[in-house]
């Protein structure tokens, strides 16, 4: 289980770091996502990997499940969505005001007083 | 009620978290008109956590680390919120940049969205936050509060500009949070503990086995921290994004590297003093050139920039490697005065910042690129305050950022390598001195020389010069009761030195 378990989490960073460096936004969001579920996926191994334990320790339990680690990757995941979310919705609006999807858009010529000069 | 009455200090701890919070959730419910209500809320808001911040001051002052426990979970279990010197210190110099920030804010830049106070109030949750809590996932929480309402308020306002340089600071911050996440899981995995005050305790004894690692979830740590702080490689994101926010909230972002120094300065004394062994010392090899070196290259993005926004940005990047050669020189000295650097470089940069939303609003099209272009309205009382802000900058006698410069060269010569560090400020200070003098002189003088047409003078624009004035005159404060200041960073830096007492007060009587 520990192999296929760090596989996935190798596999899934490389994918994403992989997108994350695209010219579009689409991949890099798409990166990203990947990235936090092997970053979540790592968390979750940080509590060691056990099965079929409780998570609460009684009389006459040997070994438990460590339940840290299982918060952390909630609240991970909470934030991680949220952050998705809100990329998501800045990704499109930079489609819709930049006139393109690539990462560097530059936009119409002179649409904005406030953008830096142009070279 | 009776754990209130009882321990009034550590409620004094949580409450610069509560204020923010609060003030942000109920400032959602003022109606869209209503203006001038969310206005005095906000500001009433950031009066009160400057109280707090001066509360806090004079709380830790005798070397007092107050706690409070979340829950009231014993320590390295619960939650736990430390305020010591360092922390108090922080939160009063970002509650005053906040406090001259809303001021300029609220003559008309905030109408733009209707959250902006909102976004403000949570971006000081997140900041204070982080300067309080006492464990590394509250910081990364903290962190992405504080980056979240960043995001929106880097983006108040719209346009191409801001919306490009938004993405690009978005995706490199959320790279960084999934750094730091990762170094967490696997400091959490190596110790089985993420309160600071624990850790620190566990690094004084790692199996031999675990060093690689250890040294591994540490240096990740560095590596986002200096993201945050726009050290050297990772500063990148920074001028595009401080240079196409309106001006209070470059402003108060002038704090926002503040943070990433902050943890630093934190990990690097409280977990990697001499107690830590093999692992003491792991940052201070790779900060101090990597902090000359984002000196100069800031100074060098100061000359070549080509508009004001993005020079003061650069500004900002140069003051990170100052603050950051004092925070890796390490010593009780190079401290105290990295500490009175801190507020210096914050406040000025601020008002840098503030300033020059002053002068493109007064230079109509041309705006704040570096063209000869229309007289700025007021322009003797705008350009006296902008030479002020240049001196304080570029680090020029009698000022505290000459103060701060050269408090620092005489801490640099107990280093081996002086000379170098010694010749690598300097003529930071030149190129600063160099660039500052261009702006000034293309900005004041080149100006009249082009026929362009003059807008009459309104009585509002010379208000709008207040805020920036007025934190300049604190640092003239910082300046002129230096003596009493660097006693205080001094103190503080013991403080830091004496991690011992931080460990104490957070774990108590447990082992």
């Amino acid at each position: 289980m520990e192999i296929l378990l760090s596989l996935a989490i190798g596999v899934l960073t490389a994918c994403g770091v992989y997108l994350l460096l695209r010219a579009q936004t689409f991949p890099v969001v798409l990166g990203l996502t990947l990235l936090s579920y092997a970053v979540n996926l790592f968390l979750f191994a940080s509590g060691r990997l056990v099965e079929g334990r409780p998570p609460i320790i009684a009389a006459g339990q040997t070994g438990y499940a460590d339940p840290l680690p299982q918060a952390l990757v909630l609240t991970a995941i909470v934030i991680g969505f949220a952050m998705t979310a809100f990329v998501i919705m800045l990704a499109l609006k930079a489609r819709a005001e930049l006139g393109s999807d690539e990462v560097d858009a530059q936009g119409e010529p002179h649409g904005d007083p406030t953008g830096e000069e142009r070279p | 009620m009776t754990v209130l009455s009882d321990m009034p200090s550590s409620t004094l701890v949580i409450a610069p978290l509560l204020v923010p919070l609060l003030a942000g959730i109920l400032l959602l419910l003022f109606r869209a008109r209503e203006l001038g209500g969310r206005r005095a809320f906000s500001q009433v808001a950031v009066v009160v956590q400057i109280g707090l911040a001066l509360g806090l001051l004079a709380a830790t002052q005798r070397g007092d680390i107050l706690t409070y426990s979340l829950g009231d979970w014993p320590a390295p279990y619960g939650i736990v919120l430390v305020a010591d010197r360092l922390a108090a210190w922080l939160l009063l110099i970002t509650s005053l940049v906040a406090g001259f920030a809303l001021w300029q804010a609220c003559q008309g830049l905030d109408r733009a969205g209707r959250h902006f106070h909102v976004l403000f109030q949570l971006q000081l949750f997140g900041l204070n936050g982080a300067f309080l809590t006492g464990d590394l996932f509250n910081l990364f929480v903290f962190f992405e509060v504080l980056l979240i309402a960043s995001y929106g308020l880097a983006l108040h306002g719209g346009g191409q500009a801001r919306t490009r340089a938004g993405l690009h600071y978005m995706v490199v911050n959320l790279a960084g949070s999934a750094l730091f996440l990762i170094a967490a899981g696997l400091i959490y995995g190596l110790f089985g503990t993420l309160n600071l005050a624990h850790l620190a305790q566990l690094l004084t004894t790692v199996p031999v086995d675990n060093l690689g690692p250890a040294r591994a979830a540490l240096l990740l740590l560095l590596g986002v921290f200096a993201l945050k702080a726009a050290l050297l490689p990772l500063y990148l994101w920074l001028p595009a994004t401080y240079a196409s926010a309106i001006a209070p909230v470059a402003a108060l972002f002038a704090i926002m590297t503040k943070v990433g120094a902050y943890a630093i300065l934190r990990v690097s004394t409280l977990l990697l003093g001499p107690p830590a062994g093999e692992l003491a010392g792991l940052y201070e090899g790779w900060l101090l050139p990597l902090a000359l070196a984002t000196l100069v290259v800031g100074m060098l993005g100061a000359l070549a920039a080509r508009s004001l926004g993005r020079q003061a940005a650069y500004l900002v990047i140069a003051s990170v490697g100052t603050l950051m050669i004092a925070f890796g020189l390490g010593g009780r000295e190079a401290l105290a005065t990295g500490l009175y650097y801190l507020p210096h470089s914050t406040l000025s940069a601020a008002a840098f910042f503030l300033l020059a939303g002053v002068i493109t609003a007064g230079r109509g099209p041309v705006g704040d690129h570096f063209r000869p272009g229309p007289d700025v309205p007021h322009a003797p009382l705008v350009g006296a305050l902008f030479f002020l802000c240049a001196i304080l900058l570029a680090g020029l006698p009698p000022l505290s950022g000459f103060l701060g410069k050269f408090l620092l060269l005489r801490a640099a010569l107990d280093h081996p390598g002086w000379p170098w560090i010694l010749a690598m400020i300097l003529m930071a200070s030149l190129l600063g001195l160099i660039a500052l003098a261009r702006s000034g002189s293309l900005l004041f003088f080149r100006s009249a020389a082009v026929a362009g047409e003059r807008r009459p003078a309104q009585t509002g624009e010379r208000r709008a010069l207040l805020p920036a004035a007025a934190l300049l005159l604190l640092t003239l404060g910082l300046t002129l009761w230096a003596g009493e200041w660097l006693e205080w960073t001094t103190a503080i830096a013991d403080e830091l030195l004496q991690p011992r007492n931080y460990i104490q007060a957070v774990l108590g009587g447990t082992p």
